[in-house]
């Protein structure tokens, strides 16, 4: 019974908004030094690409950009899928917390492949699975975005984005598995949790930039969630006492 | 069944419909989502009739020649069953080498050939080193001699026919 207690606890905002405060600075400073490891490890220690030369080195970018945008989607489907069961106020809020930044790493890794598609492929674009299933991603960003913009009253907000982010959800996998499933033009991947194609060196630049996106995705999120609660709890009397008693 | 339960099956219950649903659509659609087809498929007849398609596969080994004309060039794409030969003028990207995979995009000449308007290179998933490539590339020679050593001197050596990588 306590520890029910205990979840219900953190689940309210009163409760979670001095605690993401205070953890905000340490996801921060963990971004931060997970970045600078991860990019002097990609930059200057891993080798040059025995085919690709330095142009490679995009991927520093690239592939933490592109886990983080199909991961972020899960976990904004799992705070929806919570919020339409039990009708909690916190996840309404994680959802739209978290979207900009999901937004923001699909552009991110869209780019960054046209960027490499040019001069490794010879061309920017093109529509096979991945690529295509990858834009749409951004477009379910968006239009969750919207959405919840175009709705005034928040907990129909939640709702309504909450459903389009569920159905959107299976397009998750469809990114996932494009390059195993179809004929694609897009590489398969290099790592996944059993193996990988990649030098040793590689690897881990890479997958110090991948947590220095997760550590930073996870701050800015919990920034956001916080102006999100204030603005949505402001007629309640913890809003009033941190409003009255100045930042804490 | 409190309501809440209720309502956590009903999510669930619908994301295993929309999942159904989904598998179901791309299932048909699959073949029109796949980028290109092989050679073998061209071979059988699959490829469009006056329709501009893609075909995929690895560049064959020693057939990349030019044109007199400097800008034409001719290869062959081998998905190591059949092959075709494609011709194309224009800028060729980083990575097209032989041995490596191909994308181009155009139509079935009279003759049998692919005339490509567009040709794209395609990655492997494989990141290293040169110092690393060449001691596989090492590798697999010395495998290849060792094959053909065991095989006897009575049987050919198939020149350049080393095994492409499973990458493409």
């Amino acid at each position: 019974m306590t520890r029910r207690f205990n979840l219900y606890h953190f689940a309210s905002p009163a409760t979670f908004y001095p605690l993401a405060g205070a953890l905000i600075p340490w996801f921060a400073a963990a971004s931060v030094l997970f970045g600078l490891a991860g990019l002097y490890l990609g930059m200057l220690v891993a080798p040059t690409d025995f085919q690709q030369g330095e142009g490679y080195r995009i991927i520093f970018i690239h592939v933490p950009a592109s886990w983080m945008s199909m991961f972020i989607y899960l976990v904004m489907a799992f705070w929806a899928a919570i919020g339409l069961a039990f009708n909690t106020r916190l996840s309404g809020m994680m959802t739209q917390a978290l979207a900009p930044t999901g937004a923001l790493m699909a552009f991110l890794s869209l780019w960054t492949g046209a960027l490499w598609g040019k001069p490794m492929w010879g061309t920017w674009w093109v529509w096979d699975a991945r690529l295509t299933s990858e834009l749409i991603l951004l477009f379910l960003y968006i239009g969750y975005m919207a959405l919840v913009a175009a709705i005034d009253d928040p907990r129909r907000a939640d709702k309504a984005g909450g459903l389009l982010l569920l159905v959107g959800v299976v397009n998750v996998p469809i990114i996932y598995f494009s390059v195993k499933w179809w004929n694609t033009l897009h590489q398969g991947s290099s790592v996944n949790l059993t193996k990988s194609s990649m030098a040793e060196t590689m690897l881990w630049g890479m997958l110090l930039m991948a947590m220095c996106f997760w550590m930073y995705a996870i701050a800015v999120a919990f920034a956001r969630v916080r102006t999100i609660m204030l603005e949505r709890e402001r007629h309640t009397d913890w809003v009033k006492a941190i409003l009255a008693g100045g930042e804490k | 069944m409190k309501s809440r339960h209720k309502k956590l099956a009903l999510i669930g219950g619908a994301l295993a419909v929309i999942g159904i649903i989904a598998a179901l659509v791309l299932n048909a659609l699959n073949s029109n989502i796949a980028l290109y087809i092989s050679p073998t498929d061209v071979a059988a007849g699959k490829a469009p009739q006056g329709k501009l398609f893609r075909i995929g596969g690895l560049v064959k080994e020693g057939s990349i020649a030019r044109e007199a004309d400097g800008v034409t060039i001719r290869f062959v794409v081998t998905d190591t069953d059949k092959d075709l030969t494609v011709n194309y003028k224009g800028i060729l990207p980083d990575l097209f080498k032989e041995g490596k995979g191909v994308v181009a995009q155009g139509k079935l000449a009279e003759n049998g050939t692919f005339t490509a308007t567009e040709v794209l290179a395609k990655h492997d998933e494989n990141y290293m080193p040169p110092e690393a490539a060449k001691a596989v590339g090492d590798a697999h020679a010395r495998a290849a001699e060792k094959k053909a050593a065991s095989e006897g001197a009575a049987a050919a050596p198939a020149a350049g026919s080393e095994k492409p990588k499973a990458g493409y």
